[in-house]
């Protein structure tokens, strides 16, 4: 079997795995990524969002082998980022988050929402970023914090 | 700072948000092994025999029969073990362990092992109460003898599952020979190391516990994590390792404990002048299995009886019932969002058939300062729930909406729900039960530290204790440190429930806090110890539950507008209006967050959220299945906040976490009435339940 190659927060690495492996869990095992959280297994929570070339997945659902030749990022990685850093004083001013484990997927999410869509409406942004559960906030204020973000960073996406 | 509830940001927002927070399952220890559960797959049976293949090394299985100490979880009485030893009880319930070091290994055993049973005949309805209590207000029977009108209704409510996103779990392994220590998500901290004590029969000191990040709990958990808990120290007791037990979404949807379905039946008499003079209340709740906290969740559910109305005569039973089903147990609003919903929903029906304005026949029944409690309490604070309806009915465009909406039919409608929430403990528990008591101490180089045992679950308690600190010592918040709870290190501040964190932890944090600024000396290290005192003019019996149930009462107002649509019943919900009178927000975005969350639970449980069994076994074992909310289901929301502030209460406030939740079912529910014309009895109200209404009842 070939290894696999992909491109993981800036990083070429090589892997020599069961390519039928989740991808969430060897981010988190075999590289100790732990920023991407399982909160369901099975795609309907999000919590577990990474970047994808630039889109949102669900890592829980898609196998290692799918990630050869790709460039992946995680809240690790995109937390180095001035777009990250746009996005979490949003978050903070505008009270959009509570408990924080759903926190870095909805980052991702708005990530990959404003990287199609730099100046979403409101009802874009709640439909993009619809795929991430949270149970705490009720939403209206993650709603309100991506749109902050996509005004006070405008030109960064 | 001039005013403390004037935003600021949370303490941990970087680390949340960058992904550097540690909750539970980030945790390695050197030589981790993993738990997964045996459990039944029969709702009510006999153990008769069990076959265990022969097991790799390293591997091995965990029961009733290696538990050192008692077979069950220390709650509040003797009833829910550890593991089922003879008799299995629900579906799911806990047999035993499988321990080792690979997860797919542990799934083949677990499949590998045979349990042999003999079936015995499961109880679903309501016949086996195992809590009984009652109370009475005034002479209810009395009424009967003049001229009233006798109007009766029944109302049931669903489970509710609390979909907290992360999942049940811990990680325990020996600190030395003689010393256990647990790390997890939980929310009382001093619940966990209590119940392992007595599991293991281990003395105090023998049992540290530690919280990590915990990643939502809305009461689920409270109790349930002691059974873990007590699971995984047996185990760690004799295999030597550390041991990691993390649930996956569907173990924890099926075997976790949920809100109470309940069936509440009410009479209402009523008097001359259209006035109610006394309600009769029937409370059932369904306990699941074991009964756990079901006595305290019944005691609150009865207390609610009258909702946010003063009425004069009141006769009160509640009956805990026990089921062959999951147990059920805490959950934000702890009994009363079944009762608020009933009596809202009661309130409404009762002016309908007295052909009266609902709006009028309520607000001339409220309850008001001076005015008498359930329990014949006294309502000694200020309400100003005038003031809040005024408020949320304007900004909401209430009246005018009910009205149009009323006179035609184009399936939409508007409600209103008015409640409060008893804050805090029930009856006398903080002063017999609980006895909190919190810890500040300054060393040498003039650092704070705050040392308690609450919980931040993402309500924020790690923002708002440090503040109400920090700024009654007139200190930079750098100033002081608030660690999550380690048992070796801070006292029994109690537990993280009830909405007591802020008006009983905070308050003696104040009070500590005052203390050490009298007594402040630079560069010397200072303890201070406050214990909790009830406020004398508090009056409890426990046993015939008369007097002050509570030491302060939080009021609440919600608008809910909706839309049904005429074809597939689905309800759109178009958006939510509150006031809160919640003394005085610590925070203010604090506030409004917990508002936001709370009443999309709270709506969410009055049309979204479907959870039910069939013969035993819970029909949704996913969030595929059990629907929580999205971004785009939840409708725009204001919230208002007026201010009460409450003597007794850090900087006058009261609770708040709950509050938010217990009003939403009700608004929905009154709105989606409103929008098909027909009477709602049961929530929540689905789309199946709108057709059955539109089709076999008329109005």
């Amino acid at each position: 079997m070939k290894p696999i190659k992909f491109s993981l927060n800036g990083e070429e690495v090589e892997l020599d795995l069961n390519p039928s492996l989740r991808l969430l869990d060897v981010l988190r095992d075999h590289f100790h990524l732990t920023g991407s959280k399982e909160g369901c297994g099975e795609g309907e929570c999000g919590a577990c969002a990474v970047l994808l070339d630039g889109h949102i997945i669900n890592s829980c659902c898609f196998p290692l082998g799918n990630i050869n030749g790709h460039s992946l990022v995680t809240i690790e990685g995109y937390s180095k980022t001035k777009r990250y850093k746009a996005l979490e004083e949003a978050f903070s001013e505008e009270g959009g988050m509570q408990c924080g484990f759903c926190t870095p997927g909805m980052i991702i999410a708005a990530e990959s929402l404003l990287n199609k869509n730099p100046h979403p409406t409101e009802d874009a942004i709640r439909i993009g970023i619809s795929g991430n559960l949270c149970r705490c906030t009720g939403y209206n204020m993650i709603v309100k914090a991506v749109k902050r973000a996509s005004e006070k960073g405008a030109g960064l996406w | 700072m001039k005013n403390i509830s004037q935003s600021v940001p949370l303490v941990d927002y970087q680390e949340k948000a960058s992904g550097k927070t540690v909750f539970v399952n980030d945790i390695q220890m050197d030589e981790m092994h993993y738990a997964k559960t045996v459990r039944s797959e029969k709702a009510h049976a006999l153990i008769k025999n069990i076959i265990i293949p022969a097991l790799p090394d390293g591997y091995f299985t965990v029961d009733a029969a290696d538990i050192p100490g008692k077979n069950f979880v220390k709650i509040i009485g003797e009833d829910w073990p550890i593991f089922a030893k003879r008799t299995v009880n629900h579906i799911g319930e806990p047999i035993m362990l499988v321990v080792g070091k690979d997860k797919a290994v542990l799934e083949e055993i677990k499949r590998a092992i045979k349990i042999e049973y003999e079936e015995l005949t499961p109880v679903f309805d309501f016949q086996s109460s195992a809590v009984h209590k009652h109370y009475s207000k005034g002479d209810f029977e009395s009424l009967l003898e003049f001229p009233h009108r006798l109007i009766e209704h029944t109302y049931e409510t669903g489970y509710q599952e609390q979909a907290y996103i992360e999942p049940q779990g811990l990680i325990a392994g020996l600190e030395n020979d003689r010393k256990i220590k647990l790390v997890g998500s939980f929310q009382c901290p001093f619940y966990v190391k209590n119940a392992v004590q007595s599991a293991l029969g281990w003395e105090p000191k023998q049992v540290r516990v530690i919280q990590a990040a915990v990643g939502g709990a809305f009461g689920g958990k409270e109790e349930f994590p002691s059974l873990m808990a007590c699971q995984l120290a047996v185990a760690v007791n004799k295999i030597r390792k550390p041991i990691k037990m993390i649930y996956e979404r569907e173990e924890d949807m099926l075997v976790t404990t949920k809100r109470h379905p309940s069936r509440i039946k009410l009479s209402g008499i009523v008097g001359a002048n259209n006035r109610l003079l006394g309600i009769k209340a029937q409370i059932g709740l369904d306990g699941g299995a074991y009964v756990g906290l079901s006595s305290v969740v019944l005691a609150r559910s009865m207390l609610a009886v009258s909702g946010a109305y003063a009425i004069p005569n009141l006769d009160v039973t509640g009956d805990v019932y026990v089921t062959n089903t999951v147990p059920t147990g805490a959950f934000r609003g702890f009994g009363a969002p079944q009762m608020i919903f009933a009596i809202e929903m009661f309130m409404n029906h009762l002016a309908e058939e007295l052909k009266i304005p609902a709006y009028e026949f309520r607000m001339a029944h409220l309850a008001k300062q001076g005015d008498l409690t359930s329990t014949g309490g006294v309502f000694r604070d200020p309400i100003i729930l005038n003031e809040l309806i005024e408020k949320v009915a304007k900004v909401s465009g209430y009246h005018e909406k009910h009205q149009d909406y009323q006179a035609n039919n184009r399936f939409k409608g508007i409600g209103m729900s008015c409640f409060f929430h008893g804050c805090g403990f029930t009856g006398s528990g903080e002063s017999t039960h609980i006895k909190a008591q919190v810890k500040l101490r300054k060393d040498k180089s003039d650092q704070v530290f705050i040392l308690v045992a609450a919980v931040d679950m993402g309500q924020g308690a790690r923002t708002t204790l440090k503040k109400i600190v920090y700024d009654t010592l007139q200190i930079p918040a750098s100033q002081v440190t608030f660690e999550r709870p380690d048992t070796d290190d801070v006292p029994d501040s109690g537990p993280t429930v009830a909405s007591r964190t802020v008006m009983i932890v905070g308050g003696l944090l104040a009070r500590a806090a005052k203390k050490l600024r009298d007594q402040w000396v630079h560069n010397k290290e200072t303890t201070v110890i406050e214990k909790y005192q009830q406020p004398d003019f508090i009056k409890w019996d426990e046993d015939s539950m008369q007097g002050d149930a509570y030491p302060a009462y939080s009021w609440g107002v919600n608008v809910v507008e909706t839309e049904v649509d005429p074809v597939t019943y689905a309800v759109k919900v178009m958006g939510i209006w509150s006031a809160y009178d919640l003394g005085k927000a610590i925070d203010e975005r604090i506030i409004l967050g917990q508002a936001d969350g709370g009443i999309a639970q709270g709506v969410a449980y009055g049309y979204l959220e479907v959870m039910r069994h069939e013969s035993g076994m819970i029909k949704q074992r996913n969030l595929t299945d059990y629907i929580i909310p999205t971004s785009a289901d939840v409708a725009p929301t204001q919230t208002f906040l007026v201010e009460n502030p409450f003597a007794y209460g850090p900087y006058g406030a009261k609770g708040a976490g709950e509050l938010t939740l217990v009003g939403g079912a009700p608004a929905v529910a009154l709105a989606i009435e409103q929008a098909i014309k027909r009477q709602i009895h049961k929530i929540p109200a689905t789309p199946e339940y709108i057709m059955e209404l539109l089709n076999h009842e008329t109005n």
